[in-house]
């Protein structure tokens, strides 16, 4: 089985809270993931030890036969992990281009910067993700959906192998996450893994191969998407009945 | 980048160039302040504006560079540019030191250690008899100044060099990925992280790089005054005029700290000459409030409000 993820009984507390107890992910290769979960179930957390914003307390992360629970964020972005935020993180002074020269200067072309052609290069990736005429606005005057789409072209030009979207989509009208859900695809057909942490169900359900539900920093269920909604744990979770 | 550097040559040139029109002495002496300033502003804009990492010790890491100079010319009598040298590089490792134990937090950590730094600093220097404790030491300049006829204008010539060295330096860092990488920071230093951008090391570099321009600009300091003592030399003045002429002329070029260096150094002189020395701290105190308040993006910002220029 080729794996590009695999988390190992994680475990992180804040204090005498448990945020993770013991979470064991396995992604493979090019698959579209989808973690769900009610608000403050760990979703983020366990993404934010996985890209490496939290050191996690116990167990471990392998990622493309690598152990990385040590490494620094930016280490783990130049391995091949890039995420998008929950809280669009614009770089507010610079230009929506400029914000994707950051990672093509800082993670694909280190060391041969002179003779990379990092405008072209994030302009290209601007045009995928149909951003290209705003390339030279200020980041900070982009609208809620303009900004989600920068967060994930941002991400994309770290040139990942594994993109998490942590809820790209939440406060986006129906039209909108259709389109953010295309893009989503679009990169997925490239070859990218991609774990996708939504709210708005219909999207998860209909992005993803596999689902895994979290609860109290517990794995409650996982299974493929209609297996997930049908499950009585999951529906508990949620519904709190 | 070539343009860059013939103008800096230029501008050398003609302060190279200037005994030979101004005679008078007290130019100099009070042009040297100005400079000293310029370099200042110049070294703290490279974290404070760049990477938004505020030093308030701006006065601890100006004067370390001042003792070290005079601990060493008292010593063995070192020349002045080896003086300058290993001033920068006191601070420059005061920079990392400070940045080592405090930048791996953020916001405000690093701006409160810079303080207890200058305060901890000061009262070490006060009780080190041998470079004069609290009561000073006067120090003997070289009877004979190289390339100039007076010492003065000697000081003044090496000053502006340290100027443009520190404003080529500071425009290296804000042309190149490294700058990119420091505003990274400053706008969001997560998201910077997860770009790829090796946060800690990039502060790390830019407070060791503004500490030790901070040093060299204090390392003449006792020669041009002939006499060195504490108070004056970790004098809060430094602090908030290393601060304040970057936030007036503007912290997003190079150009900025020049601008409002030259600017309110300038003013500063002739108000403590034609007025008093207390006033010229009430002038630095009112246009920094004016400036926050009205144009936060300091006189550049408020140049490109009025004369819009596509980039």
């Amino acid at each position: 089985m080729n794996s590009l993820l695999a988390v190992q009984s994680l475990s992180k507390r804040f204090g005498g809270f448990t945020a993770l107890d013991g979470v064991s992910i396995d992604i493979r290769k090019g698959e579209r993931f989808g973690l769900i979960g009610p608000n403050g179930s760990g979703k983020t957390t366990l993404i934010n030890c996985v890209s490496g914003a939290l050191a996690n307390d116990g167990g471990r992360i392998v990622f493309d036969g690598e152990e990385i629970s040590r490494l620094p964020a930016y280490q783990r972005t130049r391995r091949g992990i890039a995420r998008s935020f929950q809280i669009t993180r614009p770089f507010a002074s610079m230009s929506v281009l400029e914000n994707l020269v950051v990672p093509l200067e800082y993670v694909v072309h280190r060391g041969s910067l002179h003779t990379a052609d990092t405008r072209g290069e994030a302009m290209e990736i601007l045009r995928g993700m149909g951003l290209a005429d705003k390339a030279d606005t200020r980041s900070n005057q982009l609208s809620q959906v303009e900004l989600r789409k920068l967060e994930l072209a941002r991400a994309m030009a770290a040139r990942p192998q594994l993109l998490i979207s942590d809820e790209a989509m939440a406060g986006l009208s129906s039209n909108e996450v259709t389109e953010v859900l295309e893009i989503l695809f679009k990169l997925n057909a490239r070859g990218i893994t991609i774990i996708m942490i939504e709210h708005i169900m219909q999207a998860v359900m209909r992005f993803s191969q596999r689902v895994v539900c979290l609860d109290a920093g517990r794995i409650i269920c996982e299974g493929t998407p209609e297996e997930t909604v049908a499950n009585g744990d999951v529906q508990r979770a949620y519904l709190g009945a | 980048m070539k343009r860059f550097l013939i103008g800096a040559l230029v501008v050398l040139a003609l302060f190279a160039a200037t005994p030979l029109v101004v005679h008078n002495e007290y130019y100099y002496f009070a042009a040297y302040v100005v400079l000293q300033f310029v370099v200042l502003a110049t070294a703290w804009n490279i974290l404070g504006g760049y990477a938004g990492y505020v030093n308030f010790g701006s006065g601890a890491f100006f004067a370390v560079g001042a003792y070290i100079a005079v601990a060493l010319y008292k010593a063995y009598a070192l020349p002045l540019g080896l003086q300058i040298l290993a001033g920068a590089t006191a601070s420059g490792l005061l920079g990392f030191g400070v940045g080592l134990l405090t930048l791996r937090l953020r916001g405000i950590f690093f701006s409160i250690a810079t303080i207890a730094v200058a305060i901890v600093l000061e009262t070490v220097v006060v009780n080190w008899t041998y470079v004069g404790g609290a009561k000073g030491l006067p120090t003997l300049r070289p009877a004979q100044a190289p390339f100039f006829e007076s010492y003065t204008v000697w000081l003044f010539f090496v000053m502006a060099v340290l100027a443009v060295v520190a404003v080529s330096a500071a425009r290296y860092v804000e042309t190149s990925w490294i700058g990119r990488g420091l505003r990274a920071i400053r706008d969001n230093e997560g998201a910077a992280e997860c770009s790829g951008v090796p946060t800690l090391k990039l502060k790390l570099g830019a407070a060791t790089l503004s500490g030790a321009l901070m040093g060299a600009a204090g390392a003449p300091y006792a020669q041009y005054l002939s006499f060195i003592e504490p108070t004056s030399t970790f004098s809060l003045n430094y602090a908030v005029n290393a601060l304040a002429m970057p936030i007036i002329g503007g912290m997003a070029h190079w150009s900025g700290p020049v601008i409002g260096a030259l600017l309110l150094g300038t003013v500063q002189q002739v108000v403590t000459v034609t007025i008093s020395s207390e006033v010229n701290v009430l002038v630095v105190g009112v246009l920094l409030v004016v400036f926050v308040v009205a144009a936060p993006e300091g006189i550049l910002g408020l140049f490109r409000r009025f004369f819009p220029r596509k980039r």
